[in-house]
């Protein structure tokens, strides 16, 4: 799955290979027996706002019904019909589900949801508030050395001190760096293209955002031992002065 | 008697001065009074054995002591010159699996119960002998050479300190401090390697000392005497007296030997270390 990209003369090239993980906050619709009734419920909805499952991954709880095969492939095609396309299945007895359906998904969390513009009815789709257990950033205030690996998809991570030559920063959220950057920093790395690297010297081997990455080849000499921030404008990663 | 100290002589990259720096900053400790071994572990690439002058006296090693098959007392060698410097040779027929991290273990507890210090003389690399060189040590020294390659690799092996010693695993730290060797300060103006202040930023550790490069080092190994044995009053010897003063805790302001000189020098013939 690769892109072409044209080579503009001012902006540096679109990397056309892309690496990074993905997670997508995906409505899930559970039906309750009988589905008839269930349906018609769903179209009452669905006509106060329309449009609402466009563009939006939409997973299928079946842990409430006890479908068929068919009972499924039925659920999923009247669903079609209402525009609503079903990425994946939960709750449902692998042996009825066949290649054709949907795939089988496992290990889904409550999440909050995106921009949902009305509280929907607890029994059609679910949305909760996001479990905030985990620390969301990590302060890192020893040197990182090369071929050390700081890894933390949960938020940003914040480092006082260097980060040397052949180590790396991997962060879910912002990267910042007190310090001289010259490993690798990767931020937003769980799809988030808002997040931004900072450092307050640029000797960085590679830059990525989202995916998104420039080698230290591709920078723009004069920021270099600058103190810089890298941000993503339009899927294309851009590296400004900091003062 | 004051506790031993171990210390790992290090870089990560090979032929920067490891071996070099082992015998004489062992040598100038035991010049000052101190009972020194000095420990080679380069299994199968035995240097220190040549540089120390005891090559023809080599009868048992640190791999048979590991193992059981010769006591401690019969594998060390006696320095000719220094009373008090020994050497524990390494094996060159065996490879680095001959030796066990309990095997080691033992040896070094035994060595701390009859030295001083042990200055442990680490193979180059990350791999088995240098991560058993630097298991058991108090102290770290980690030669650099000023130039990118060497400073990176000494990098990764500062981060090998803090994290696969003794020491760092029970939650303590290795004490560590960087030996510029090689160091010549006409090409570092030239830009044709790092300056001091690049490689101690990068790095950030404290600064042991300033080698400069000398021919003296290569004679002095050629005849197999460590260079503050065998030619005291060169620059590379002063500068490894000077370190091995810092390491017992002397304060020296640091020098940088060679300075490009300057017609007020050159007319005064100052030297700068």
């Amino acid at each position: 799955m690769t892109s072409v990209s044209a080579v503009q003369p001012q902006q540096q090239t679109r990397q056309s290979i892309r690496f990074r993980g993905r997670s997508f906050i995906a409505f899930a619709l559970s039906p309750e027996p009988p589905i008839a009734d269930w349906l018609v419920e769903l179209d009452k909805w669905t006509k106060t706002s329309p449009g609402f499952f466009v563009g939006r991954p939409v997973v299928l709880d079946l842990a409430a019904t006890t479908l068929s095969a068919s009972g499924i492939a039925h659920l999923i095609s009247e669903l079609g019909e209402r525009d609503i396309r079903i990425m994946g299945i939960e709750g449902a007895d692998p042996a009825q589900l066949d290649p054709s359906l949907p795939p089988l998904l496992t290990g889904g969390r409550s999440a909050a949801g995106g921009a949902a513009s009305e509280a929907p009815s607890p029994d059609k789709v679910e949305v909760g508030p996001a479990p905030r257990q985990e620390p969301t950033s990590l302060l890192v205030e020893t040197p990182i050395r090369s071929g050390q690996s700081v890894i933390f998809p949960y938020g940003d991570v914040t480092v006082v001190g260097s980060v040397a030559s052949g180590a790396e920063v991997v962060a879910g959220g912002s990267i910042h760096i007190h310090g001289a950057l010259r490993g690798r920093a990767m931020a937003g790395s769980m799809g988030n293209a808002s997040a931004r690297i900072f450092c307050r010297k640029n000797e960085a081997e590679l830059l990525a955002i989202d995916g998104y990455f420039q080698t230290a080849e591709d920078m723009d000499p004069k920021l270099r031992s600058q103190a810089v921030q890298a941000l993503l404008e339009d899927g294309v990663l851009s590296i400004a002065a900091l003062d | 008697m004051a506790m031993a100290k171990v210390l790992v002589v290090t870089s990560g990259k090979g032929g920067v001065g490891k071996t070099t720096s082992t015998a004489a900053l062992g040598a100038a400790l035991a010049q000052s009074g101190k009972k020194v071994v000095v420990v080679d572990f380069d299994v199968g690439l035995r240097n220190l054995d040549l540089v120390m002058g005891a090559e023809r006296r080599v009868v048992y090693d640190l791999i048979n002591v590991v193992q059981g098959s010769a006591k401690l007392s019969q594998a060390l060698i006696r320095d000719k010159r220094i009373d008090t410097l020994w050497l524990l040779p390494a094996s060159q027929t065996r490879d680095k699996d001959a030796l066990t991290e309990d095997g080691v273990a033992r040896v070094i507890n035994e060595l701390r119960g009859k030295f001083d210090w042990v200055l442990c003389d680490s193979p180059a690399g990350i791999e088995r002998g240098a991560t058993l060189a630097m298991r058991y040590a108090d102290t770290a020294v980690i030669v650099t050479n000023p130039e990118v390659s060497s400073v990176r690799d000494s990098d990764r092996i500062i981060g090998l300190l803090d994290s696969k010693t003794d020491r760092a695993e029970k939650g303590q730290s290795v004490e560590k401090h960087i030996l510029i060797t090689r160091y010549d300060a006409a090409r570092a103006a030239r830009g044709e390697m790092l300056n001091i202040e690049d490689v101690l930023e990068i790095l950030s550790t404290p600064l042991l000392g300033i080698i400069p490069e000398s021919e003296a080092v290569l004679r002095a190994s050629n005849i197999g005497s460590p260079v503050t044995i065998g030619n005291v009053t060169s620059a590379p010897a002063r500068a490894y007296h000077d370190a091995a003063r810092r390491l017992q805790g002397e304060k020296i302001p640091m020098s940088i030997p060679n300075d490009r000189k300057g017609l007020f020098d050159k007319l005064f013939g100052r030297r700068a270390a």
